[in-house]
């Protein structure tokens, strides 16, 4: 069993993370003033981005335990604790997060203007159940985080969206709500499995009989894959992609999309091995479908936020593609990739909203030819456009290296069949591109339009950090991963030659 | 030769130089002659760089640069050796000449979005010097990249219909074919061979022993159609639908720069990735230099039917630059030389060509052959040139087309190939037959019929002396091979 650190100079640096922004949210109940509810928002969310800076300093990269551990009891008679803790596999996604909160008040500084105050409480509680989600050790822990994050990002769809936005939240409401029922039922039954705890590590590697195996990985599965969401559960992201607000958007794409790979990561792989093993060629050629399913429906859509949802298919289906293949290369690419998605998703997010607040119109023809009058603008969406379709020196090919390496180890077939969805990923983005800049010959009268101000530059300039920092010298932020990614797969395949030892000694 | 390398901050500089030309083009855009003096000091100041470099490649050093470790074994590096210097010489002292004729067909033109033109122009460059200096696979995958990407803009620059079309064409056929074949042969030759690194001779490759050779030929039928910039059929396409460009960019681009950066990419992997012993083991020369052969006769039986005289000189080019393909596909030191020194005389030749289509076009605005009879009265100097860069296409002595047909003849001889021979008797006859009319029809022909003439005289001078420039060129080529045939042999040593 894992040992738990706590890190003495850190001791409550993860509580404080979860609940800075859940006391901002609270103490902004008070106040009705719109103007002090976005520097509130903003001040909250930085101050606690820059709380987490230490966690990436402090970090020990050379062991797969989880770090900076905090434990204590919540409800003694049922075996409950609050004990949070985060290792290799979900510092970066915690560090994605408090990182991009910020730049998401600042997306809605002037998108939003109804209900300001509202707005920014639901992103603070957003805020404190999603790094709440990616660091809880304790099953109901994690599982009221996970079901907490639905209702704000609800509301933020049925109230600021756009006008579908009942149709759209009543059905993402329903989707995610109806995956992690199953959830619920697998917890408890691993609940009574462990000795009556719901503590993650020691459920993982434990000998379930082959039959519990299949039946907890399918409820896992079902939770998780609509979350990814994996083709064919994704038809919920298009329609709320669509109607949420920019920094909706952005949060959906940038990090409730990777709860979903992360819970593969952290819950199916180590808590029900065998079942991965039966079960994985075929999530390896649903994550195949999903590539090339993914890019042919972005290759026709005509309004740009389904473009890029339909694009968001496509990513998560090469993460899961990385994840399934079950080597070095291939996991480590897609906790990777799970980051540069939410780098230059939630940038094009943005982008799209940007234009979106000048036209008020989400379809490409009526964006078609700004780039004459946006300079500033089309120079970051040509960045953002490239890393999306894996351009070499961005963040993002990385990535796709990765994975591809990893699955032309495990079946050159499956990597190759993976290769039209590259094809189709830079198709549909130069689509998109040549029509946002150049256009045609008969592009609309957009001599009126207005290029970025300082606050959309500021908005978007770390992103294109990001994009060449990773695409440029990933070294660093594998070197992270590393350890607790080998770890997870030595016990995998130990696992697997341990039962296969046990199974020869029975036969003998 | 003891092979010795070194670091040089000088490769950095000169990858710079044309970015922070782009830079500067843009930022003082409006101000059209600053804007041009950039371009052109940014165009000398890389050839000068490029220049000091000679001495040490010619020693038998190799001169490297690491700037950026994306993952072990994945690196950005430049490295400057023999083959490099080819391309580099040949792309940085033709941008100085196109420099100044762009600025005059441009303006004589009053084409609009200069500025963006100028900086696109810069930025293909960067592209295209990038390719030359790479030091690994992933670094050339990179600019080929950009080069693609940068010189979407100079395509559609008429901004009509046919500019976009074109243009289209030109992006989907470049990124698909990158994307569908160079992406995974660069990631499985990863996977197989745990490095990207170019070695440092043309015979080892990459490839050990115990690569399944199907996958080895797959890796490398995948590199052949995957840098599709080399024009090698079926993925030609993209080149005559490029030619909506305005005419310095055929001229420098699509004669030079983009299409070089194909065939020098193909024979980079060709001779560094997969390496002459692979090569001759798993008989992939020959059948390479077959199927090649087959586009330089096709693209020459096509440019015969063209009237357009830019597209004939488009599909003329995807006819020669198979002849490089071809040449160092047999694998032979003469087969090796003849390609590689093509990569510089085709360059300097067919730029000409095309500097003078497009001297005929503003002086005359026709690009009809048709309408061109008994133009060559008005226009002596224009059209004298262009039958001696036709010459060199041709591969007639004194012109520098000649050093190469002479090298391949003599390497298909040694790789004992008398087909291949007998296409390149074809393809010079066949290069007759659609250049020699067009002079020909210049200075004897007829004038269509209600033409005259009348004021049509040579273009601005800022068009003809770069004309002159590059033909002379071409000729001291032919006359002194040996300057360039240098850094052939350090390849091939």
């Amino acid at each position: 069993m894992d040992q738990l650190l706590i890190n003495p100079d850190y001791p409550h640096i993860l509580s404080t993370l979860i609940f800075l922004p859940l006391a901002g949210a609270i103490l902004l109940l008070f106040v009705r003033n719109e103007y002090f509810a976005r520097y509130w928002a903003l001040g909250i969310t930085t101050l606690t981005a820059i709380l987490s800076i230490p966690l990436i300093k402090a970090f020990d990269p050379s062991t797969s335990s989880f770090q900076f551990v905090e434990q204590v009891d919540w409800i003694q008679s049922l075996n409950i604790q609050y004990v949070i803790g985060i290792d290799g596999i979900s510092i970066l996604l915690v560090m994605l997060t408090t990182l991009i909160m910020p730049l998401c008040v600042l997306a809605s500084w002037s998108y939003i203007k109804t209900r300001v105050q509202a707005f920014m409480v639901c992103l603070l509680i957003m805020e404190c159940a999603m790094l709440g989600v990616f660091m809880a050790l304790d099953f109901v822990l994690f599982y009221i985080l996970w079901e907490a994050m639905l209702i704000p990002m609800y509301m933020l769809i049925a109230i600021w969206g756009g006008p579908r936005k009942i149709y759209a939240s009543i059905k993402f409401f329903l989707y995610t709500l109806a995956g992690s029922v199953m959830l619920l039922v697998a917890i408890i039954w691993l609940y009574i499995h462990n000795g009556y705890s719901f503590f993650i590590p020691d459920m993982m590697w434990q000998n379930y009989s082959s039959t519990a195996q299949i039946f907890l990985f399918l409820a896992f599965f079902l939770a998780f894959a609509i979350k990814v969401p994996m083709f064919p559960f994704h038809t919920w992201l298009p329609a709320a992609h669509v109607e949420a607000p920019t920094a909706g958007s952005v949060i959906l794409a940038s990090v409730l999309l990777k709860m979903g790979t992360y819970g593969f990561l952290r819950f199916a792989i180590p808590i029900t091995p065998e079942a991965t093993m039966t079960l994985a060629p075929a999530i390896l050629w649903l994550s195949i479908a999903g590539i090339i399913y993914g890019g042919f429906t972005a290759l026709a859509q005509s309004d740009m936020k389904k473009l890029i949802a339909y694009s968001s298919v496509g990513h998560m289906g090469f993460v899961t593609l990385g994840i399934f293949v079950l080597n070095t290369a291939g996991v480590e690419g897609a906790i990777l990739q799970m980051i540069n998605h939410g780098i230059t998703t939630g940038a094009l997010f943005l982008c799209i909203g940007m234009i979106y607040e000048r036209t008020h119109s989400r379809e490409l023809r009526d964006a078609t030819g700004v780039g004459k009058h946006m300079p500033i603008y089309v120079t970051f969406l040509t960045f953002f456009s490239l890393s999306s379709f894996g351009f070499p020196a961005t963040n993002s090919f990385v990535g796709e290296f990765l994975i591809l390496a990893g699955t032309f180890k495990h079946n050159i077939w499956l990597a190759l069949a993976a290769i039209p969805g590259a094809v189709l990923a830079a198709a549909y983005m130069l689509r998109m591109l040549q029509k946002i800049i150049w256009g045609g010959t008969d592009n609309p009268d957009q001599s009126w339009i207005k290029d970025l101000n300082l606050r959309e530059i500021v908005t978007l300039a770390p992103f294109l950090f990001f994009v060449f920092w990773i695409g440029l010298g990933a070294e660093p932020f594998i070197n992270i991963i590393h350890v607790s990614v080998e770890n997870l797969l030595n016990n995998y395949h130990g696992f697997h030659s341990q039962v296969a030892a046990v199974t020869e000694l029975i036969i003998q | 030769m003891e092979i010795q390398t070194v670091s040089s901050v000088k490769l950095l500089i000169a990858l710079l130089v044309p970015l922070f030309g782009t830079l500067g083009v843009l930022f003082v855009g409006k101000n059209e002659n600053i804007r041009e003096g950039v371009s052109s000091a940014a165009s000398v100041i890389l050839l000068m760089i490029v220049a000091s470099m000679i001495p040490a490649v010619l020693h038998g050093k190799i001169l490297v640069y690491h700037l950026f470790t994306v993952l072990p074994g994945i690196t950005v590096t430049l490295r400057a050796d023999g083959m490099s210097m080819i391309f580099a010489l040949v792309a940085s002292s033709l941008w100085t000449i196109a420099v100044y004729y762009s600025l005059g067909y441009m303006r004589a033109h009053q084409e609009h979005a200069q500025t963006r033109f100028n900086a696109c122009f810069a930025l293909a460059i960067f592209g295209a010097i990038g390719v030359a200096f790479s030091d690994n696979l992933f670094t050339m995958y990179l600019f080929y990249e950009v080069v693609s990407v940068c010189t979407y803009p100079l395509v559609a620059h008429a901004q009509d219909k046919d500019g976009y079309a074109g243009a289209q064409k030109y992006i989907v056929y470049l990124t698909t074919t990158a994307k569908l074949f160079l992406l995974p042969a660069l990631i499985l030759i990863y996977v197989l061979t745990g490095t990207l690194d170019f070695p440092h001779n043309i015979s080892e490759g990459l490839f050990t022993g115990d690569t399944q050779s199907w996958i080895v030929i797959m890796l490398y039928i995948f590199c052949l159609f995957g840098f599709a910039k080399n024009g090698v059929m079926p993925f030609h396409h993209w080149l005559p639908g490029a030619m909506v460009a305005p005419t310095p960019v055929s001229a420098l681009l699509h004669a030079v720069a983009v299409v070089k950066v194909g065939v020098f990419c193909t024979t980079r992997t060709m001779l560094y990735v997969f390496g002459v012993d692979t090569m001759h083991a798993l008989n992939l020369g020959i059948p390479t230099a077959y199927f090649v052969g087959f586009t330089v006769l096709a693209a020459s039986i096509l440019a015969l039917s063209k009237n357009n005289l830019k597209e004939r000189l488009a599909y003329s080019t995807i006819s020669q630059l198979s002849y490089i393909i071809l040449g160092v596909a047999l694998l032979t030191p003469s087969g090796i030389d003849g390609g590689l020194i093509h990569i510089v005389n085709h360059a300097f030749s067919k730029i000409t060509l095309f500097f003078c289509a497009g001297a005929i076009m503003i002086a005359h605005h026709k690009k009809d052959l048709s309408e061109m009879g008994g133009l060559g009265k008005s226009m002596p100097i224009t059209f004298a040139c262009f039958f001696i860069a036709s010459l060199s296409m041709i591969g007639a002595p004194p012109v520098a087309g000649f050093v190469t047909k002479w090298n391949l003849l003599v390497g298909s001889i040694e790789a004992n190939q008398m087909g291949i021979l007998l296409i390149l008797i074809a393809s010079t006859m066949l290069n007759v037959g659609y250049f020699a009319p067009v002079t020909y029809n210049a200075f004897f022909g007829k004038r269509p019929e209600g033409e005259t003439y009348q004021g049509i005289q040579e273009a601005p001078l800022s068009m003809l002396i770069p004309i002159v420039i590059a033909c002379t060129i071409s000729v001291l080529l032919g006359i002194f091979p040996n300057f360039m045939m240098q850094f052939v042999k350090a390849v091939t040593g």
